[in-house]
């Protein structure tokens, strides 16, 4: 029984210091990937590129789950608002919700699903077929060349993606409650102008979204860098980095939210 | 006589994860040979080649290239060092997402000034050393094994090296790539006045174009000659390699127990 619990402790000891010893890896990756960002500065045209590939092609994926959300808010907000009689504030309901919390929530989850797999794959695959290998024996730093560019088209695309998730939810709102629903247009969109605050709502939002951006990418291409290389370490990867990047998130908003939004 | 040595093993240990992988390795390779490191998979053959290119430190001793610890240079020396280092990987290694011409490109455009025009001369010239000019446009799924073999010698000749690395060259390829792929790698190492470390266990391919080898078992060279020496050697382990025998030194079944315990006819019959 005392064998049983020791060898038990010791997983436990075994599992809680390699936790530790992970998360001190992906602190130093990112601090390198900071640290060699000037490459990526100086030929910015690497940074475009990956900014096609994690954010241009994420649009669609976007912009559809975008107007759908919005378009659920629209029949969801007319129905609890009309109990109060106040369905006007319709557009203020809609707005504010994507702008302070679905937008960048659901877009930072939609990213990480679908740039943030992507990433963690194509890394994985690099460094399994030994084209990270070959990139240090060319004299290429791997981390400025391949790393850097592809964290900073993360942080520039994700909070252009949740804007536009949450435009998208607008309109959506607009077209449900407006024209399907009938609530008087003026009031749609004059109250969501004079509810909606610039720095309290929208600012605050666009600093939620660089933060999961942040995290969202650093997990993923850690991820990718440090999975082994088989199909098997690619695939554990890929899953990996969609639970943790989801769940990291769903934390990040926990904390930012109560930062931002406690006194109001 | 030292300035003739371009790679240097002195006395090299490496051991991964508590397995000692290289034990006591010294080796002495001159300018302008093409040497080849021969032995089963797991001997610890793509171990030395990450060493020289300091992509692995040695645990104890030292890797000299033209004269400089590699494991003590910092992190600019190193990258100076493998300007003048090119290396073929096993498969390739190509960048999937670029074409030929880009790949062959990829190191003239990162590490030099060059114009644009002098880049498309010297890649089209590579190109044309391996044989593959026509081929310049394909991307790295269209082409054959044999054509990214050689489209990856291409490019690690980019910036003519003074040493050539090779881990195991053959590997997957059909009897005429491997020919191909066997000749230019001697062609191309006397034309550049390279020098060239072939790692591979293809033994009748290697040994029709290297200068000498080196074997390696277990962590240890166990043997070392020219081409001819290693054909006739009397040695066992390298005489089973050379001829391809199925028992021998190298045994043919894994360590294990006695058969009838396995299939459990002793419990049976007990």
């Amino acid at each position: 029984m005392a064998r049983r619990a020791g060898i038990g402790l010791r997983g436990i000891g075994h599992a809680v210091i390699n936790g530790v010893w992970r998360l001190g890896y992906a602190s130093r990756f990112f601090g390198l990937t900071l640290f060699r960002s000037g490459t990526t500065f100086r030929r910015f045209g690497l940074a475009i590129r990956e900014i096609y590939f994690s954010g241009v092609l994420s649009l669609i994926i976007i912009l559809v789950s975008g107007l759908f959300v919005g378009m659920v808010l629209g029949f969801q907000g007319f129905h609890t608002l009309e109990r109060y009689g106040s369905e006007e504030a319709l557009g203020v309901l809609v707005a504010l919700s994507l702008v302070r919390e679905l937008g960048p929530v659901v877009a930072g989850l939609l990213f990480a699903s679908r740039a943030g797999s992507a990433m963690t794959a194509e890394i994985g695959l690099m460094k399994a077929t030994e084209q990270i290998s070959a990139l240090e024996m060319m004299a290429v730093d791997p981390i400025a060349r391949v790393i850097a560019p592809r964290f900073w088209a993360g942080v520039i695309s994700m909070p252009l993606l949740a804007a536009l998730f949450s435009a998208m939810g607008v309109f959506g709102g607009y077209l449900v409650g407006v024209v399907l629903i009938g609530v008087d247009e003026g009031a749609f969109w004059s109250q969501m102008q004079s509810a909606v605050d610039f720095r309290e709502d929208i600012i605050n939002g666009v600093i939620k979204s660089i933060v999961f951006g942040i995290a969202v990418t650093w997990i993923a291409l850690f991820e990718g860098y440090d999975a082994p290389p088989t199909a098997e370490g690619v695939s554990g990867a890929t899953t990996r980095t969609v639970v943790t990047s989801s769940l990291a998130i769903l934390a990040l908003d926990f904390v930012l939210t109560a930062l931002m939004f406690r006194g109001n | 006589m030292t300035d003739d040595i371009l790679v240097e093993f002195d006395d090299v240990s490496f051991t991964y994860d508590r397995r000692p992988v290289l034990k006591g390795i010294n080796m002495k390779i001159p300018r302008g040979r093409v040497v080849s490191i021969m032995g089963i998979s797991g001997s610890g053959k793509t171990t030395m080649l990450r060493l020289i290119g300091g992509q692995l430190n040695p645990t104890s001793g030292q890797v000299k290239v033209a004269g400089q610890v590699v494991h003590e240079l910092d992190s600019e020396g190193l990258y100076k060092l493998r300007r003048k280092m090119g290396m073929l990987f096993q498969f390739g290694a190509l960048f999937t997402d670029l074409s030929a011409f880009e790949n062959v490109a990829f190191q003239m455009r990162e590490q030099t000034d060059l114009p644009e025009g002098v880049i498309r001369d010297l890649v089209l010239m590579k190109l044309n050393a391996v044989g593959l000019r026509g081929a310049y446009h394909l991307m790295p799924a269209e082409l054959s094994g044999g054509m990214a073999r050689r489209i990856a010698l291409a490019r690690a000749i980019a910036l003519d090296p003074m040493l050539m690395m090779y881990d195991e060259p053959f590997a997957g390829l059909d009897p005429i790539s491997l020919g191909v792929i066997g000749t230019l790698m001697r062609r191309l190492n006397d034309a550049l006045g390279a020098t060239s470390i072939v790692v591979t266990h293809d033994v009748q391919e290697s040994l029709k174009m290297v200068d000498y080898v080196y074997y390696l078992s277990e962590g240890v060279i166990v043997a070392q000659g020219t081409a001819e020496e290693m054909k006739h050697s009397t040695q066992p382990l390298v005489h089973q390699f050379v001829w391809g025998e199925e028992d021998g030194p190298v045994a043919f079944h894994y360590p294990m127990a006695e058969y009838p315990q396995d299939l459990g006819l002793e419990r049976a019959r007990g």
